[in-house]
């Protein structure tokens, strides 16, 4: 006996509809899973992991959908990132974002701390306004970030292994050209050096 | 502890007529009577779930039992074992929780009464609570392998819970002659830090390369397979000439004969396979749940507490809990990360519950490194969520190893990571 159309189409609108009905886990919950990395709320005692707390909603959302497809280089995150689902990645960027960047002295070199502020300045400050300091759509905090994570993502930018804007190819090969290596190192010193 | 804050404990107990209150849902108005939660054991697990506590609820009252003053973590103890770090680097002490409030008690638990809601601690202190949670960590089966016990351990160190045990293999690494034999005898399935044994044999294979070339390690193996094994044998073949006649490294595994069965701790002679004499002798004995899980009738047949897996309420005893390695949480792995987060999931659960609301939807995962040398790291991820049947399920399409192709330069920057995960995870739960 075939099962009657009405029927068939309830169970499928059911099986469609169930991952949208399944609870999902609160904010704080998930966000608690990334604590051990990433420190208690997302702020990070380093020396490497980043401090995610004070992200914006939009770059951590971005971030985790390009660790997901793989565009986005890195360690574990890529196989990490693929443990959540959209919805559940927004509300880990809802909390996150709404968690207070904690800024924690690190060491760094004053004369280079000094001239990157200068590079910064120069080719950076158009878009990452007031040092570096705020949480950008698309970029994350960079004053008082940890100098190990900002030395990684800066190697996958210049070998390009990680995409950027135009705008920010433009500078960096602008600054690269100009001061080469140390150029760059030295803006990490700066950026380390924001307390 | 002092003998005042268990009479204050009493006196809220006499008048905790509040329960009715509690139960008809304005808990946190309270009326004094503080809900209180008491933590046996002062790991990864507990120290986190005590802490995560106060986070998120500062009226409940928690206090932590543990033995000991400090507590050495294992996870990284192997580069103690290679010189590569301190052994004070992976002590940390209780400072930090009490900062937050929690009373720390240095003392041993003797009872766990689960119908009085009690936990007696030796010296017949009384503790009252209203949910406890357990967090014990692991024991050994001492009566497996003949010659073997807890007195020949102080010999022939297993170093697996971490402390003086790992400074006296370290000790004896160090005095070893060049040209001598270490023997790891790996335990069998389930057990501490599954990766471990091996992240040993690569952390003491660098040390003897660096100062004593013409050595050996030979790890016997009653398991044919073990975690991460592919990127540890290539790392071996990479640094430590494995699979050639003057390797380092040699692996024994249960079809060769890997499997231990007596131990001559006096003629530093294992049998398993064939005899083979060791200079150095490092036995990881098989384990079962931390001693107070089984006198307070908190485990199965096979020595391990089962738990729901949503709250790790345990299913021997109601309101108390159970965390950590001591836990049946497969496919979570017996790790430090997934104690950490597990007891996050437990701390919520058991708030939740003295607030009188449901347990929520949990969310968990595990991350563990292997350093196979200073600049080389390898790890393993996984993100669970709570299955359909109610248990720990693997996140379809997450997690995994790392790539087998990875390039020397993430490689290296997986070891940086590890020692930022090392910093954060312990600041996590202590701090």
């Amino acid at each position: 006996m075939k099962p009657p159309i009405r029927l068939i189409a309830l169970v499928a609108m059911l099986w469609g509809s169930l991952p949208v009905i399944a609870e999902l886990p609160s904010a704080t919950m998930l966000a608690n899973t990334c604590a051990g990395c990433h420190g208690t709320n997302g702020a990070s005692v380093g020396p490497a992991s980043p401090t995610i707390a004070g992200i914006s909603r939009d770059y951590f959302i971005q971030s985790m959908l390009d660790y997901q497809s793989g565009k986005r280089p890195s360690t574990i995150m890529q196989r990490i990132a693929k443990g959540y689902s959209e919805a559940e990645i927004e509300l880990m960027a809802e909390y996150f974002s709404q968690q207070p960047f904690a800024h924690q002295a690190q060491e760094h070199d004053v004369k280079q701390a000094d001239f990157g502020r200068r590079l910064h300045k120069k080719y950076c400050a158009l878009c990452h306004e007031d040092g570096g300091r705020h949480a950008d759509d698309d970029a994350g905090i960079l004053a008082g970030q940890w100098a190990a994570y900002l030395r990684f993502t800066m190697q996958d930018f210049t070998r390009e292994e990680r995409e950027m804007e135009n705008k920010m190819k433009q500078r960096l090969e602008k600054l690269q050209a100009d001061h080469g290596e140390q150029g760059v190192e030295a803006l990490i010193h700066y950026y380390a050096s924001q307390q | 502890m002092s003998s005042s804050v268990i009479t204050r404990r009493q006196f809220l107990t006499l008048t905790g007529g509040v329960l009715g209150a509690a139960a008809l849902g304005f808990p946190r108005l309270g009326l004094g009577a503080k809900k209180r939660v008491v933590i046996v054991g002062g790991g990864i697990g507990g120290a986190t779930a005590a802490k995560y506590i106060t986070m998120m609820d500062p009226a409940i009252e928690v206090t932590l039992v543990e033995k000991k003053q400090t507590y050495h973590t294992c996870f990284m103890s192997n580069e103690v074992l290679s010189g590569v770090r301190d052994i004070t680097s992976i002590e940390f002490g209780y400072d930090g929780l009490k900062k937050r409030g929690i009373t720390v008690i240095n003392a041993e638990v003797n009872a766990i009464d689960p119908v009085a809601k009690t936990v007696t601690l030796l010296g017949n202190d009384t503790l009252a609570y209203d949910a406890c949670i357990v967090a014990p960590g692991i024991d050994f089966h001492w009566d497996t392998l003949e010659g073997y016990n807890q007195q020949v351990a102080e010999q022939l160190p297993h170093a697996w819970q971490a402390g003086p045990q790992t400074q006296l293999l370290r000790d004896q690494l160090t005095a070893m002659r060049d040209g001598g034999t270490v023997v790891i005898v790996a335990p069998p399935n389930p057990f501490r830090c599954p990766p471990g044994p091996y992240e040993r044999a690569s952390q003491i294979a660098w040390y003897l390369k660096n100062n004593k070339p013409k050595s050996k390690i030979i790890i016997l193996d009653p398991k044919e397979k073990f975690s991460k094994m592919g990127l540890f044998t290539a790392g071996w073949k990479r640094y430590y000439g494995y699979g050639t006649g003057d390797s380092l490294i040699e692996w024994i595994g249960v079809d060769e004969g890997g499997e231990v069965n007596r131990v001559d701790a006096k003629q530093r002679i294992v049998y398993a396979g064939g005899a083979i004499k060791g200079d150095v002798i490092n036995i990881i004995p098989p384990q079962k749940a931390g001693k107070i899980a089984v006198t307070a009738d908190l485990v199965n047949e096979a020595g391990w507490c089962p738990v729901d897996q949503r709250t790790f309420e345990s299913k021997n005893h109601k309101d108390v809990y159970v965390i950590g390695d001591a836990s049946v949480a497969a496919p979570m792995p017996k790790s430090g990360y997934a104690a950490n987060s597990q007891a996050k999931v437990c701390a919520a659960a058991v708030v939740a519950g003295l607030q009188g609301n449901p347990a929520p939807v949990p969310s968990y995962v595990n991350t563990c490194y292997s350093l196979i040398t200073p600049e080389d790291g390898i790890s393993v991820a996984m993100v669970y969520r709570l299955g359909d049947d109610g248990t720990i399920t693997k996140v379809e399409g997450a997690g995994g190893l790392t790539p087998s192709d990875a390039s020397d330069a993430m490689r290296k920057r997986e070891v940086e990571y590890a020692y930022s995960w090392f910093k954060n995870i312990t600041h996590d739960s202590f701090g």
